[in-house]
């Protein structure tokens, strides 16, 4: 076959048998199947790892980044924005983000998400930390078990987290007032609680606010709670005068709900949640209105009712025993009159019989009232403050008053009245007025006039008589003067020390006391010898 | 161009260990060698069979290496997770061209012309192509070449990982994808060794 030169020592070269491969199939073939595992096993890992994928609905992105903005819960990061897109109407963006697989569980219906960014309220500044890492979504994760990946995201974060322990409660108020979301509960101004939202009433003739009251001091919430608005400064001009009430500072600024439990309410069971109860605008409110039983009655004046405001106490000698509801004007064709129409509420729980037991009975019932209104017990209207002009309901005895009794036929039961002490005194007034016009002014005036000119003419005389005393009279009382003055300085010559009266005087007594020593030498002289008055002395003989 | 014999084809065949050359009576592989005992053949065995096994297997993991994070890291900013074609993005973004192209070419591209390659060399071995036989040979050499610095990436995240781990600040862990990664380059050279370059230049029998 072949002629090469080689072929012999070719020919000499080892030979070696070749002996057929034995395997059909190689064991090579197992690389790419296991590599196909490993690819199927990691692919299955990551994506089985990922997490749901939810999408949160926001009216604006604002600091959300695709890739960069978290989610978190509870400052825990679970999950990532993936994509941004706006929904098919164009009014929202959904936000799709990426939370990790161990989130899944707390994705129920009431889970709740809202973007955490810096927010400055009027009572804290809350977010702080997103200033340095940007916005993040924050979550709070529902107790629902139905399980939804589309959220609606909140615009504010919300007040109180599901999971904390608490109690929620609505209050029903007339308006909103300066109650706010997130405006604080107190109890025995300790904030115990916040609101957490309101809405207005499908009727809208209210407002229904929702506040949370947290653990432990739920239980204090019971039946027997009342609640009013603590919107910190309360100035309150009423029949009873200037009231001023503040509440913190805290709440002067954003406003509260103060609550307070009635202290006969030992035993009274906590309230449940949901429990509805009336938000008043005053304290004195919440509290006054205390009193389950009342006693519609209408009451009918004739006097202006100017002064009397919804509200206005019912009073019973210094005791207020219930209020004004409604004032109204009531036509009465018959008669062709029109009648002011008081609504009041009498508490019947104010008063208490003698007997302890029957309490108040007596007042609440029928024959009760019946039996005060026989006895003269009238409705009145009266000046509370004739500076404010504020009018209340008296209730009284007029032991004089017409007999009259309540017309229960009618609801409210129409109660008896008596004309009010302004209306009387407005009388008296109007009496006292039609005396003065009957007097004769005009006649006094002209006799006042008549006097006035005589008066005037007296005047005129007597200024003339003291006009003719200065003239005359004085100059004369001045002559006399003169003299009297000269007669004085001689008188006051003639005493003066100096002068020769005086030293005549003096010479005159020196004489007469010289007369009287040498009479008193005499005397004694004829004391001892009297025989000299006869002889003489003694020596003159002899010489 | 002259066709030059092969070894093959004159019937002779060396041991790969001790280089002994030996005759073959037929020409199969299986055979011992005489002087050390090693298997003899005339080429290696089942090349196009390895290759091609090695080099599906390549491909499939190809697919999670580029898809699944190679790179995990955790700072007090987050939790991010990397490929390599966002590490190239993220790259690019930040206008370190260079580096972006760099890392596309040796992490992305390369492995991708290395399969291409590989897949060109053995189809055309197997249906026993007679053109460009040369230049053939030359792509093989640079596959085989360029094999051993395709881990540049396995070693980035080895060196990561064990570089940052500061707890609490941030902290480096490899990703899935890392290992797809590290398998496809493994069996890319697995499969660029399995493949018997003399297979290029063998002829048809009945040429």
């Amino acid at each position: 076959m072949s002629v090469d030169p080689l072929s012999d020592e070719l020919e000499s070269l080892p030979r070696v048998h070749s002996a057929p491969s034995r395997r059909r199939v190689s064991i090579v073939w197992l690389v790419p199947v296991v590599a196909l595992l490993i690819g199927l096993w990691l692919s299955w890992k990551t994506i089985s790892e990922r997490g749901p994928l939810v999408s949160i609905t926001f009216t604006t992105a604002e600091g959300i980044e695709v890739g960069k903005t978290r989610v978190k819960y509870r400052s825990v990061e679970v999950g990532v924005v993936e994509a941004l897109e706006f929904s098919p109407d164009r009014d929202m963006v959904l936000v799709r983000t990426r939370l990790h697989r161990s989130a899944t569980k707390y994705l129920v219906s009431d889970s709740r998400f809202w973007v955490e960014r810096p927010r400055v309220t009027g009572t804290s500044i809350e977010g702080l930390s997103t200033l340095l890492s940007g916005a993040y979504i924050a979550m709070d994760v529902g107790k629902s078990d139905k399980a939804t990946r589309s959220f609606h995201g909140m615009e504010k974060p919300p007040i109180v987290s599901v999971d904390r322990p608490g109690k929620y409660f609505t209050l029903r108020a007339d308006e909103l007032g300066s109650v706010d979301t997130g405006s604080p509960v107190y109890y025995l101004r300790l904030p115990v609680g916040q609101v957490v939202s309101y809405e207005l009433d499908p009727t809208g003739k209210g407002v229904d606010i929702l506040v949370f009251v947290n653990e432990p001091y739920e239980r204090f919430v019971n039946a027997q709670s009342r609640f009013w608005e603590a919107s910190g400064f309360d100035f309150e001009l009423g029949p009873t005068g200037i009231q001023v009430d503040t509440q913190s500072i805290n709440s002067i600024l954003a406003g509260g709900i103060a609550f307070q439990t009635r202290a006969n309410a030992e035993g009274t069971q906590p309230a449940s949640d949901n429990t509805r109860f009336r938000l008043f605008k005053r304290k004195q409110a919440a509290l006054a209105s205390e009193d389950l039983e009342v006693i519609p009655l209408r009451l009918a004046f004739q006097e202006s009712v100017r002064g009397l405001s919804i509200g206005s106490p019912v009073d019973f000698r210094g005791l207020t025993i219930g209020e004004v509801k409604k004032v109204s004007a009531l036509v009465d064709e018959a008669k062709g009159q029109v009648r002011m129409v008081v609504d009041i509420d009498l508490y019947p729980e104010r008063f208490r019989a003698m007997r302890v037991k029957q309490d108040h009975k007596f007042f609440g019932t029928k024959q009760g009232l019946d039996r005060l209104v026989g006895s003269g017990l009238r409705a009145q209207l009266r000046t509370a403050s004739l500076l404010s002009g504020q009018l209340f309901v008296a209730l009284d005895f007029f032991k004089d008053a017409p007999a009259a009794n309540i017309a229960w036929s009618q609801t409210p039961p129409l109660a008896p009245t008596v004309p009010g002490t302004f209306t009387e005194l407005e009388e008296n007034v109007a009496q006292i007025v039609r005396k003065v016009r009957q007097l004769p002014l005009d006649q006094v005036a002209a006799d006042v006039r008549r006097t006035l000119k005589t008066l005037d003419t007296t005047l005129e005389q007597s200024t003339q008589l003291v006009r003719s005393v200065d003239q005359k009279t004085v100059p004369a009382v001045g002559a006399v003067l003169g003299d009297v003055q000269k007669t004085l300085t001689g008188a006051d010559r003639v005493l003066a020390e100096d002068s020769a009266l005086q030293n005549d005087a003096r010479d005159a007594m020196r004489e007469v006391a010289r007369a009287a020593s040498s009479l008193r030498l005499l005397t004694d002289y004829l004391d001892e010898r009297p025989e000299a008055l006869v002889r003489g002395r003694p020596g003159e003989e002899l010489r | 161009m002259t066709v030059m014999p092969t070894a093959a084809e004159s019937g002779l065949l060396n041991c790969h260990h001790c280089m002994q050359l030996a005759r073959a009576v037929c020409i199969r592989a299986g055979a011992r060698c005489p002087r050390c005992g090693a298997s003899l053949h005339l080429r290696k065995p089942h090349s196009i069979r390895r290759t091609w096994a090695l080099l599906i297997g390549a491909c499939i993991l190809y697919v999670p290496a580029n898809m699944l994070p190679v790179m995990i890291t955790s700072s007090s900013f987050g939790r991010q997770a990397d490929t390599i074609m966002s590490g190239v993005i993220y790259l690019w973004n930040s206008r370190s061209w260079p580096l972006a192209a760099i890392v596309f070419i040796a992490s992305i591209a390369v492995p991708m012309i290395k399969l291409a390659v590989l897949s060109y060399l053995v189809t055309s071995s197997q249906l026993q192509w007679t053109t460009r036989r040369r230049s053939r040979t030359r792509l093989y050499r640079l596959v085989e070449f360029i094999g051993r610095w395709s881990m540049l990436d396995v070693f980035v995240v080895a060196l990561l990982v064990a570089l940052v781990h500061i707890k609490s600040l941030a902290v480096v862990q490899p990703g899935p994808g890392a290992a797809a990664f590290a398998g496809v380059v493994v069996l890319t050279m697995l499969a660029a060794m399995a493949f018997d370059p003399r297979l290029i230049w063998d002829r048809i029998e009945n040429s």
